[in-house]
């Protein structure tokens, strides 16, 4: 919500030439948000101070976010934060509007009265003593740096009556530089929100060109403007490739679009090459043991947002498809991602998407050839577990079920995943391959299926492959004949 | 005059030419929705009831639509000519998928009058050849209805037959819902006399013997009936002792009695039928034998004469030999006969090469409770309100009686093992009801209970799905969800958004004249159910474990060992207690969305806000007149402060357990029992003893009782809320003393409770700011009227829930109710109410 910009350029007090705000004037601008005001708390011949002070109505913000959508059911989850946020103190896309309407002859870098020392880069300092931080500190001074600027990002502690809560997202920001002002403010109109990186503003096209024409001059080499006009754009894919696209055209250098090797998004999940690949292989080893069953009505159970079934419905071998998954939302993604709407009719027909949960029985999923639980069951409570046996191999009954999870004891070959801790936050358990040799054996036995095991990726010779997978296959005399008719 | 008898429930196909009046016979003797015409049929799917090229969609619509009435039990007419063996065979086919015997009622006039009726028709331009062959049909068809499988045939020759003609309604035997009981239902007897006496005895009944000392009637003084599951005979010493006693308990009205599939073999035996004398028929053949024969012509009676199955009680209690699902309940039919004598088999045998019967009752959802024999087991179960009392008497078992509706076991020892099991009795697996389909809680849903009834949206449901099948405990455990609870209504003392006031207020305009305010404590609900010797569950209020393994299981030996030190298990009678608490503090399970939301704001703020105000006194001190500025960027320092000052009042260090209390504020629910009905002072007085036993780890509740139209009693009630909120408690809740199940005058549930937050801990809810005049005035424009109605309705589900659990209900019903609780919290509303 405050925003200092100060020279020691001579006069400083020309500043206010530069930024057509009077120093001894307070100016008060009422913006959607709230109200700006403009005021120097000092001003003389050697330094001189403009104050950006945005003053937010927490009611007007509130109002208007149309989240009058249904939440899913989780009353655990923080529904409070639209009216409990940061958004009256910290910087934001909020100050960041407030700049380009308070500011906007100085952020195009022209001056009627010195228009010349628009032109010229002074020495500056710019203080913003919250501004959160997404991705830490060090980020601030990624995307400052090449800049110019010299960066003091000094973290803001989470609760000085905890100090073992350590420091909060946010941090004191402190540049120091030699720029055109216009130059400073387009910086801080593009970067303070990209560091913020809330979502909470819409996107439209146009804000292509505004984050095309504030980041002119500078945005196209810098090192990091694929996260920044990706984070500028809210993340939405489609716009930031548009605008990356425009990006590499000023350029006139035709590089590979930017890597998500510095995806913010999950900065603890390493996102290698083989981890990637294991998925690929597992996926192949699913689609060959489902070949080899010969079956051709299946079920991909807890499809999520449907790796699986994209392959299984390029296959014709497959003449019916189910995906189902607990969350209406994965089956969305699913959909999107099969493009149900827009296959052929006769194509659609064979692929259908069910809400259904593990731990309940459910008659449409009896009488199927062959299910796919790839990486299901360890997200699971394990007293849950005989629930889903139940449902599948008792109630279900699929001729061939293909089951892989995660080999506990290869977790000592991936750097990062200290002793004890699962590769996924909602894992359950994570199996070694005697307990999941033991707990296939068992459900085999109870439910009239002969298993064989197998691993996927590669074998170590110690702890064995990454990922292991239990192929049953159902003992059920009425099932052969049914499969050899 | 003639009078057509009908069974209540029946499919009539009226037969008969174009003309011969079957419409308007229809309009005088049936509802208009009884009637299902082919005209009607053909003019709804192609506006013109003549158009015959329409008359195969017309007939597969009207076919389902009799075939949905069937299912739902409701008598059906066909209105159509029904002149050809293939329309008459398509109506046959949907009566008796559903079990219901089909009635043909044929109307023949003469062919004259038939075509004047025709020609007077304008829509109808059919020529008169075409009558006489729907004649010709007729008279081929008064052969061939019996056959078909038509039960009854009605003719009407003749208009003033069929004018004069008259309707007469017939109950189907099975049909004995004005029997109200009480009943006292007997399990499979197989000849133990002895027993069967014993039993008898042991349940009141006083035996009446005839001069020969043998047991002839019996007659409970209480005016008891008894209802006997069948399989009276064969393995056991005295098969026809068992018979004559039964046969006069029947014939004197004392008692009833269905077909085990033992007499239907006998019967099949004395009619003279090759039968196989297996499975102990040579034994009672043997003891009949020595009857004189006019017994046994009366037992041959009646056998034949028993019904398959009794429809009891309004319907409440059903009794079948092998049991009966519910679509067969009150139906006739050879297949429901089938079952009701031998249950449903999978058509394979096990390693004895005995028939492996099919678990109907895992499935059964019906509200009618079964009881029923055949199968016998070491200890009946309960499964889905189904019950199976043979407890196998004849293999040195025991016979059991279930009183109904006492929903009581009795039973007696076999005197000896009379007969060597084919198969060792096997105790069915322990808990045999734990399998939910997803067809009990998906979809749209209109839930019915004591307290109301109550629809869940399919999206709200499907919300529901998620978070209970991937977070929530096993269901069997889940016996209740805590329900959302609403505020007072909105406060006008100035600087208050709620006040207790208004609470008092709300509850004295409902008629309320007793309540009890109890301290809110600020941590996170807990539910627990404790069980006894080991075993229970605590889970959050969306019913996800509570820490997760080791800590709930020492939490739950903590709070065992505090129930058992003040001697609540024997002075309740239960085996088990559910206990509605708060787990405090907060920062105990709700340290990391402090830290990651609440901490965070605050911490924003308390580093913008001095920064401001440096700015501001220094452009202050160059005379700029920021003054006005200044003061209002003072107090949203100020704000922050106390938000800051309100989080940080619920964080306390844990380790474990250790810091950790728990403040239980009721008892709800026992072993058989629900505590809904308890007043809030016997709930608190428990929840005191639990503080004496284990003072480190309880909290106490503080609380005052506060009569809402004594003006003085409210001041004082203000004050101590008042002293307590501003020493940083949240606030408190104000509740019927009556207690949880309280109702009003008027007879409706009254809200369980309303909560009354504190000025500085609404900063947390509301922001920081909440208190500014501007912002206070807008907020007071809240509107609480959906989350009362919220509030209100899973409350009711919640009451319903702990009879249900209290019942020993179905799992799929307990689970039903508490789903839905959770289904409703996806209703948005306003989270900060």
């Amino acid at each position: 919500m405050l925003l200092t910009l100060t020279t020691t350029h001579r006069p400083a007090t020309d500043l206010g030439y530069l930024l057509v705000k009077h120093p001894d004037r307070v100016q008060s601008f009422d913006l959607p948000a709230g109200v700006a005001h403009v005021f120097y708390p000092e001003a003389d011949d050697a330094r001189c101070t403009a104050a950006l002070l945005l003053d937010i109505d927490p009611q007007r913000l509130g109002a208007g976010r149309g989240r009058g959508r249904k939440q899913a059911a989780t009353p655990e989850s923080f529904t409070l934060g639209q009216y409990v946020n940061d958004r009256a103190y910290a910087a934001s896309s909020l100050l960041s509007s407030a700049l380009s309407s308070v500011f906007r002859s100085a952020l195009r870098g022209e001056s009627r009265d010195r228009p010349e020392l628009a032109g010229t880069a002074i020495p500056l300092e710019v203080r913003v003593p919250v501004l959160r931080c997404r991705g830490g500190a060090d980020l601030a001074v990624r995307l400052f740096t090449p800049l110019g600027w010299t960066v003091t990002a000094t973290p803001v502690p989470l609760d000085e009556q905890h100090p073992d809560w350590g420091d909060s997202r946010y941090v004191d920001l402190l540049l120091t530089g030699t720029l055109r002002v216009a130059d400073a403010l387009n910086h801080l109109y593009v970067l303070l929100p990209v560091l913020d990186d809330a979502k909470h503003y819409w996107v439209a096209p146009d804000e292509i060109d505004k984050l095309l024409r504030a980041g002119a001059g500078w945005l196209a080499d810098h090192p990091e403007r694929g996260l920044i006009t990706r984070r500028y754009l809210a993340h939405r894919r489609a716009l930031a490739g548009q605008a990356l696209a425009r990006l590499a055209e000023l350029r006139l250098a035709d590089e590979p679009p930017a890597d998500d090797s510095v995806d913010e998004a999950a900065p603890t999940q390493q996102r290698d090459g083989a981890r990637a690949s294991l998925a690929v292989r597992r996926r192949e080893a699913v689609l060959s043991a489902l070949a080899a069953s010969g079956a051709s009505r299946v079920l991909d159970l807890g499809c999520g947002g449907g790796a699986l079934l994209t392959a299984l419905a390029a296959d014709r071998r497959y003449a019916e498809i189910v995906g189902t998954d607990v969350s209406t939302h994965a089956l969305t993604l699913a959909a999107r991602r099969l493009r149900l709407d827009r296959l052929p009719e006769r194509q659609r027909d064979r692929i259908r998407l069910w809400q259904s949960a593990l731990t309940y029985r459910d008659d449409r999923l009896r009488g199927w050839d062959a299910a796919v639980l790839m990486e299901v069951i360890e997200h699971v409570d394990p007293p849950r577990l005989p629930a889903l046996e139940d449902a599948v191999l008792g109630h279900a009954r699929p001729g061939t079920v293909v089951v892989t999870t995660p080999n506990a004891e290869y977790n000592v070959r991936y750097e990062g995943l200290g002793a004890g801790r699962f590769r996924h936050a909602d894992h359950r358990f994570e199996w070694t391959r005697a307990e999941f040799a033991e707990w296939v054996t068992r459900v085999a036995d109870t439910y009239g299926y002969t298993a064989v095991l197998s691993g996927v990726g590669d074998d170590d010779p110690e702890v064995g492959s990454p990922t292991q997978m239990a192929v049953l296959t159902s003992t059920d005399k009425a099932w052969k004949e049914e499969t050899t008719r | 005059m003639t009078t057509l008898d009908i069974p209540e429930l029946a499919l009539v196909a009226l037969v008969g030419v174009s003309g011969s009046g079957k419409s308007t016979f229809a309009r005088r003797h049936f509802l208009p929705s009884q009637v299902l015409s082919s005209d009607m049929f053909r003019a709804m799917v192609a506006d013109d009831e003549n158009d015959q090229s329409a008359s195969t969609d017309a007939f597969e619509a009207l076919h389902h639509v009799a075939a949905t009435r069937l299912r739902r039990g409701r008598l059906t007419v066909v209105d159509a000519t029904n002149l050809q063996p293939h329309a008459r065979a398509a109506l046959v086919r949907v009566a008796r998928e559903h079990d219901v015997l089909p009635v043909a009622v044929v109307l023949d006039v003469p062919e004259a009058l038939a075509w004047e009726r025709t020609q007077g028709r304008a829509d109808r331009t059919f020529g008169r050849q075409v009558l006489a062959r729907m004649q010709r049909d007729l008279r081929r068809s008064y052969g061939l209805l019996a056959r078909e499988g038509f039960r009854k045939v009605h003719v009407l020759r003749g208009v003033e037959e069929i004018d004069a003609a008259r309707i007469r309604y017939e109950k189907l035997f099975n049909d004995r819902r004005e029997l109200t009981g009480p009943f006292d239902v007997v399990g499979d007897v197989h000849g133990c006399r002895e027993e069967l006496e014993s039993l008898l005895l042991r349940l009141g009944w006083q035996l009446c013997r005839d001069d020969a000392g043998r047991p002839v009637d019996a007659v409970h003084p209480a005016g008891r009936t008894a209802v006997f599951v069948g399989d009276l005979v064969d393995r056991g010493p005295d098969s026809p002792g068992v018979l004559r006693l039964v046969m006069g308990m029947v014939a004197a009205g004392h008692a009833i009695c269905v077909p085990g599939n033992h007499e239907q073999k006998l019967l099949r035996k004395l009619r003279g039928r090759d039968v196989r004398l297996t499975h102990g028929l040579a034994e009672t053949m043997a003891q009949l034998d020595a009857e004189d024969p006019a017994f046994v012509a009366q037992v041959a009676t009646f056998v034949d004469g028993l019904v398959s199955h009794y429809v009891l009680d309004g319907g409440r209690l059903v009794v079948a030999h092998a049991g009966l699902k519910e679509a067969y309940q009150g139906r006739a039919s050879g297949r429901v006969r089938a079952f009701a004598l031998f249950g449903e088999t999978t058509g394979e045998t096990d390693e004895y090469g005995l028939p492996v019967r099919y678990p109907w009752a895992r499935d059964y959802r019906g509200s009618a409770m079964v009881v029923y024999g055949h199968t016998p087991t070491p200890e009946p179960e309960w499964v889905n309100n189904t019950i199976c009392i043979d407890t196998g008497c004849v293999f040195g078992g025991k016979l059991t009686a279930l009183r109904y509706p006492e929903k009581e076991l009795v039973s007696v020892d076999a005197v000896k093992e009379w007969y060597a099991p084919v198969r060792p009795l096997v105790t069915a697996p322990a808990r045999p009801d734990t399998v939910l389909d997803l067809a009990d809680v998906t979809g749209r849903r209109h839930i019915q209970h004591a307290y109301g009834t109550l629809t869940v949206p399919a999206e709200n449901a499907a919300a529901a799905l998620e978070v209970m099948s991937r977070f929530a405990v096993d269901p069997g455990r889940l016996v209740w969800l805590p329900p959302t609870m609403a505020p007072c209504s909105t406060s006008t003392v100035d600087g208050f958004l709620e006040h207790p006031a208004q609470a008092f207020e709300d509850y004295r305009t409902a008629g309320v004249d007793r309540v009890v305010c109890e301290e809110k404590h600020m941590g996170s609900r807990a539910v627990v159910l404790v069980e006894r010797e080991h075993g229970g569950v605590v889970h959050t209020r969306t019913g996800r474990p509570f820490f997760g393994a080791p800590l709930d299981s020492e939490l739950l030996a903590r709070v065992r060992a505090a129930v058992t030190s003040a001697g609540l298990w024997a002075e309740l009678g239960t085996d088990a207690l559910l206990l509605d608490c708060e787990l405090l503090p907060w920062s105990a399970k709700a340290g990391g969305l402090i830290r990651e939301q609440y901490a965070g704001v605050g911490a924003a703020g308390r580093a913008a806000l001095p920064a401001v105000l440096g700015t501001l006194d220094a452009a202050a001190a160059r005379g700029l007149p920021v003054a006005q500025l200044r003061e209002r960027m003072a107090a949203r320092h100020a704000e922050v402060e106390g938000y800051s000052a309100a989080y940080r009042a619920y964080v306390a260090p844990t380790d474990g357990l250790r810091g950790v209390t728990l403040a239980p504020f009721a008892v709800l629910a026992g072993a058989g029992v629900s505590f809904a009905d308890r007043d809030h002072g016997w709930h608190l007085d428990l929840a005191d003893r639990l503080c004496a036993a284990d003072p480190e780890f309880f909290t106490p509740t503080r609380r005052q009782v506060v009569d809402p139209a004594d003006p003085s009693a409210v001041a004082a009630a203000t004050e101590w809320w008042l002293a307590l909120t501003s020493a940083g408690g949240e606030g408190m809740v104000v509740k019927p003393y009556a207690g949880p199940a309280a109702r009003s005058a008027r007879g409706s549930l009254l809200q369980p409770g309303i909560k009354c937050r504190g000025r500085e801990y609404l900063r947390i809810i509301y922001g920081p700011g909440y208190t500014d005049p501007a912002q206070l005035a807008a907020l007071r424009r809240r509107s609480l009227g959906r989350k009362r109605g919220l509030a209100l309705r899973e409350h009711a589900l919640g009451l319903a829930a702990l009879d249900a659990f209290a019942e020993r209900a179905p799992l799929w019903r307990r689970h039903e109710l508490v789903f839905a609780i959770l289904a409703c919290e996806s209703e948005p509303v306003d989270p900060r109410l």
